[in-house]
């Protein structure tokens, strides 16, 4: 079964902060080269993380829900530089 | 904004506002830091509201707070591929004031609960996000935040600031959460008609009904599904331990979308439309995995603390439990004149030892790794007893004696003698 996480989160609203993602990839070269299992591209719940076909991670946090998951799951690595938004941007849950 | 505080809160969940609330009820001067635009747009729960923790905070909260529905009926669910065992427990005992738990939608109930706060008198400052705390020595004076000039100094810090308290881990008050301590759970929300739910659902006016679920809908995983009635939605979710996602690498939004399909829950959720879709981390660690909550200048409450009992999927009460006990710690350490440090602020976890709290953590504490290194109790066991119930149920000729060897047969040749024994001893081990 293969499920277009995108639809959901299309029904989210968000105040993106342009040009400044909350989450980074610290090092880049660790996620293409060491990284065997790249668990961000299949367990983060926004899909933010995208496994490229040569290797390389690509990170869009523009879906992020602020979980936490990538930051903890990334635990062999600690290759992810997470911090909270601004103040007022980022998922805006209407429901919770 | 330099002026000092008596005490900052950081958040404002259950657990910060039910602190915020207390200190500035008792006169103290509070300033409470919220990053979303406003109370509730940055949080997440299933959600269940347990009056008794809150009714010790606000005894009136039942007059004004948004509720959904009352909870009359609890059905726990053992499901396999296309079938489901389970019980139900419903009373009319549960129908009579003052009810004891309602189903809530956190946006609207946490907005209410930051205007409790204001009320009582505290200075609620929302779209900020705390960046670090302020230091003096080995004492925490203050925190900076992201807004200019956006220092704020006090005698206490309470940190209330959820599962991911960066602000505790930068300081070193407790190391990175560990993927086994923690579990993700996903969920959406499904608008429908008032008449349809009650319909669905056997109950009438704000009657509600919670299903929890457990077996082959986390594919393996240690983790639970649910299922909660709100007055015109149902929120519908699924939750497993996170360092099981990391081992299967099973998207949870499939997950999910596989539960919602299995042929017990889709037509509960028929015609329902999906208006939102969270995602959010529960600290499900246990009482090992609770850190230091106090020291010189901070204290630490609600998710933050660990503080959520996930073997009865409580974790509200026990924020708003530990805001209250940390608040007033404070008011009465104040009231004596000593100063907010650890040697004093030790009466706060002597608070929460006597209280439900920790000795509901307590009771469970070999629980987290009894499911962790024993699998067999979401796959095979399910399974089994699904099995079970359709041999029995099944009219086709073949004696029941005949029919109970076979699903004697069944059990031990999935578990063997030794380890269906081993396993019922593990559980009443860890459920005693």
């Amino acid at each position: 079964m293969s499920i277009n996480v995108e639809e959901k989160l299309f029904q989210n609203r968000y105040k993106v902060d342009h040009g400044r993602p909350h989450i980074n990839i610290a090092n880049p070269e660790v996620c293409a080269h060491e990284c065997k299992t790249q668990q961000c591209t299949n367990v983060c719940p926004a899909n933010c993380y995208k496994s490229e076909g040569n290797g390389r991670v690509v990170l869009i946090t523009d879906g992020c829900l602020e979980c936490g998951t990538c930051r903890i799951i990334c635990d062999d690595y600690r290759n992810v530089d997470w911090e909270y938004p601004r103040g007022g941007y980022g998922i805006l849950f209407k429901f919770g | 904004m330099s002026e000092k505080f008596d005490v900052i809160v950081v958040g404002a969940g259950p657990s910060g506002n039910s602190a915020a609330y207390t200190l500035a009820k008792a006169g103290l001067n509070v300033i409470q830091i919220e990053r979303g635009e406003y109370a509730g747009s940055k949080n997440v729960q299933g959600a269940i509201l347990y009056s008794d923790a809150l009714e010790k905070i606000i005894p009136e909260f039942r007059d004004e707070a948004p509720l959904e529905r009352h909870i009359i009926e609890q059905r726990m669910w053992v499901l396999d591929d296309e079938s489901f065992i389970g019980t139900h427990y419903r009373s009319d005992a549960f129908n009579k004031v003052p009810y004891n738990r309602y189903t809530i939608i956190r946006a609207q109930f946490d907005k209410w609960y930051s205007e409790k706060v204001r009320e009582a008198g505290a200075l609620v400052i929302c779209e900020t996000t705390v960046t670090d705390l302020l230091m003096d020595g080995d004492r925490v004076v203050g925190i900076e935040t992201d807004r200019e000039n956006g220092s704020l100094y006090a005698d206490v810090v309470i940190l209330a600031d959820g599962v991911n308290s960066l602000l505790a881990k930068k300081a070193g008050f407790h190391p990175e959460i560990k993927p086994g301590d923690v579990a993700l759970a996903v969920k959406e929300i499904l608008f429908m008609p008032q008449e349809l739910i009650e319909q669905r659902f056997n109950i009438k006016g704000e009657e509600g009904v919670v299903i929890e679920m457990a077996g082959k809908i986390t594919q393996g995983m240690m983790g639970t599904g649910f299922l909660y009635t709100n007055k015109e939605s149902i929120t519908v979710g699924v939750g497993c331990m996170l360092s099981d996602f990391k081992e299967t690498q099973v998207p949870p939004y499939q997950l999910l979308e596989q539960m919602k399909n299995h042929p017990s829950i889709k037509p509960l959720l028929e015609g329902g439309e999906m208006k939102e879709y969270t995602a959010h981390l529960i600290p499900e660690g246990g009482y090992k995995a609770v850190p230091q909550v106090y020291g010189n200048g901070w204290m630490i409450v609600g998710d933050s603390g660990m503080f959520v009992n996930a073997v009865h999927r409580e974790g509200s009460n026990l924020a708003m439990t530990t805001g209250r006990m940390a608040a007033e710690t404070i008011i009465e350490l104040k009231a004596a004149g000593k100063e907010l440090v650890a040697s004093n602020l030790a009466v706060y976890r002597q608070k929460l030892d006597e209280s439900f709290v920790m000795k509901d953590l307590k009771k469970y504490k070999d629980m987290p790794g009894i499911f962790h290194t024993n699998p067999q109790f979401f796959t095979a066991y399910p399974e089994l007893v699904n099995q079970a119930a359709h041999t029995m149920l099944t009219v086709d000729g073949v004696d029941k004696k005949t029919k109970e060897k076979e699903i004697f047969k069944s059990f031990t040749a999935k578990r063997s003698l030794l380890g269906l024994m081993g396993d019922a001893f593990k559980l009443w081990r860890a459920f005693r």
